[in-house]
């Protein structure tokens, strides 16, 4: 249940990294050694034998701080293509963060993590790392999509026109075309009538499924929650977790950072308990839950049960 | 336990019909208001020193009329360099590149920190500095030669005097708009794979334009008027029109109380398209009314409360 048993990285290889970063960062024009690396870069994370397809998510030594802050104290964790996780722990414990790294909406600082076998927001060549441009990093967030605590519709687009915006601007497709799927998924999420209805006129639990299936339409490979219900009128909650449930039923990769203990136990295949930036206890939610090993998880469980 | 189907269905209950709290000291209040604003219309309008009959002839001329098009011309077109150079400063301003955040910088410094007349003026007076305008590679060949003088009328010394200095305001309130819209939106868009230059036209500058709106229409308005300070270079705007006239027949305050009619007349216009381009892009957070709807709904509620 504990982690130990992970392939710790060599602190320099950590340090190696964090100073190839500093160095792409501080050459304001980065992209000379940036292209020069684009022939041979494509494949050295599998070559490593580190981002082997096997994985969805593979994240080793995961540091992050801001500023003199420590939020992530090496991380260390897989996920399995069709594997639903789900995180806890208490506020301030760097779950969100972690979330929010895995598609490069915070940087590293250290460590590596690899989404389907490419390493997120940077080339690896030889022991160097090169920073990647925004548009490479934005071609990679496509097959990952997000659902945050706040919903984050856009509040000037109809339910329907937020579901297309992205496979629209981003993807390039023709419109009528990704109408007909948008509609598709709303109707899935169980809003085919609320198709013309602006965010501002849903309840929170409707927006956040709208939020799921705006997500749903770059067809994902990996769906990161962020406390996607925390934000709900308690009667809202069943509604989103059902549509997850039915989401996870269906196959999806789905990390869940989340305060659900409920869905975890009944949806989660595994289960992580963080505290103070560290994966504290990992394992099968039900071993988890009920037979929590760590004096935190166990502290933690009884006052969320 | 008691559940409500188990009681005895009561029906609606019918509508109170209570006597509405007489506002006795709004009612004198009324009365006294309208007594004194007969009292200003009528010694206003039996007041023969206003000239209602210099008034009434210039009112329709046909040099005024042009005036008022050059009026608006002017404030099209400035309002249109303010918005577009507006939105490029901010941008630039917000750009975590140091160079292009600075120079954005720099423009709202030198024109917001300098009088809009005084920049009227050397724009109209830049031959005295740069006497010829070549296009071509700076220290290289030049390909066109303009002499400032045909390049520079009256007309384009007023339009870059009142524009440019009009983007360095616009800037400033274009910039206080993107940071008004919620981070999540950007992050949202970011998850979604969309690049910066998307996020900021599909999703920021969208939402921006609610906070944007009300002081544009202000600067507008404020535009109408501030672009009478062009009559210095001798531009025949409405209030250059005006003076043309009254320099003529001595009727200054008759002339310029039509100069002010007019003003009172093109800004009413305004406030109404405003209220309209405000709607829009409110759409999705407010409820849509009409200006009619909105001003009768006020008066029903003002009415329920005090009738």
């Amino acid at each position: 249940m504990a982690t130990d048993d992970r392939p710790s990285v060599a602190k320099a290889d950590t340090e190696d990294a964090v100073d190839a970063v500093d160095a792409a960062e501080t050459t304001a024009s980065g992209e000379d050694a940036v292209q020069a690396s684009d022939t041979a870069a494509s494949g050295d994370a599998t070559t490593a034998g580190t981002g082997a397809p096997e994985f969805m998510v593979r994240a080793e030594n995961v540091h992050k701080n801001f500023g003199r802050l420590e939020v992530l104290k090496g991380i260390d964790l897989t996920v399995r293509p069709g594997e639903v996780m789900c995180v806890i722990g208490p506020s301030g414990s760097g779950k969100s963060t972690f979330l929010r790294c895995i598609n490069h909406l915070e940087k590293l600082n250290g460590g590596r993590l690899w989404v389907n076998g490419h390493l997120v927001g940077y080339r690896q060549k030889g022991d160097r790392l090169y920073e990647m441009r925004e548009r490479e990093v934005a071609a990679q967030r496509r097959d990952i999509g997000m659902v945050f605590q706040r919903f984050n519709l856009f509040p000037h687009m109809t339910a329907l026109g937020n579901v297309m915006e992205a496979p629209v601007q981003v993807k390039g497709l023709p419109k009528a075309r990704v109408r007909e799927r948008a509609v598709a998924l709303l109707e899935r999420v169980g809003l085919a009538d609320k198709m013309d209805a602006y965010p501002g006129q849903l309840s929170g639990g409707q927006q956040q499924r709208v939020a799921i299936a705006r997500a749903l339409a770059m067809e994902p490979a990996l769906m990161l929650f962020d406390e996607p219900t925390s934000a709900l009128d308690p009667e809202l909650v069943g509604e989103v977790l059902e549509v997850m449930k039915q989401l996870a039923l269906d196959g999806m990769t789905m990390i869940v950072v989340t305060h659900e203990i409920g869905f975890a136990r009944e949806v989660g295949d595994s289960l992580v308990f963080m505290d103070g930036g560290v994966v504290v206890e990992q394992g099968r939610p039900r071993d988890v839950i009920e037979n929590p090993q760590h004096p935190r998880t166990q502290d933690f469980l009884s006052k969320v049960l | 336990m008691t559940l409500t189907e188990e009681k005895t269905p009561r029906g609606r209950p019918a509508e109170i019909k209570a006597v509405p709290v007489r506002h006795y000291g709004r009612w004198i209040a009324a009365v006294l208001i309208a007594y004194v604003a007969l009292w200003a219309i009528h010694s206003v309008a039996n007041n023969e020193r206003f000239g209602w009959d210099t008034i009434n002839a210039w009112f329709w001329d046909g040099s005024i009329l042009d005036g008022i098009v050059m009026t608006l011309e002017l404030t099209v077109i400035a309002m249109l360099m303010g918005v577009a150079g507006g939105v490029v400063l901010a941008v630039m301003r917000l750009s975590p590149n140091p160079l292009i955040s600075g120079v954005a910088w720099l423009y709202v410094w030198v024109f917001r920190g300098t009088p809009v007349l005084v920049q009227i003026i050397l724009w109209f007076y830049v031959k005295a500095l740069i006497p010829t305008f070549s296009l071509g590679i700076p220290f290289g060949p030049t390909f066109v030669h303009f002499n400032a003088n045909d390049l520079i009328t009256a007309f384009v010394a007023g339009c870059l005097g009142l524009g440019l200095n009009e983007a360095a305001y616009m800037s400033e309130i274009v910039r206080a708009g993107i940071l008004s819209v919620d981070p999540g939106q950007s992050e949202a868009a970011t998850a979604l794979g969309m690049s910066r230059a998307k996020i900021m036209r599909r999703v920021v500058l969208p939402q921006a334009m609610r906070v944007i709106i009300p002081p544009t229409g202000n600067e507008t308005i404020s535009m109408l008027k501030t672009s009478s300070l062009v009559s210095v270079i001798a531009l025949a705007d409405l209030l250059y029109s005006v003076q043309i006239v009254y320099n003529r027949t001595y009727q200054t305050i008759p002339m310029l109380l039509v100069a002010s009619i007019w003003y009172l007349v093109m800004t009413s216009i305004l406030t109404v398209g405003q209220f309209y381009l405000e709607r829009y892009f409110g759409r999705g957070t407010a409820q849509r009314q009409t200006m009619l709807e909105r001003f009768v709904a006020n008066l029903r509620i003002r009415g329920g409360r005090s009738a």
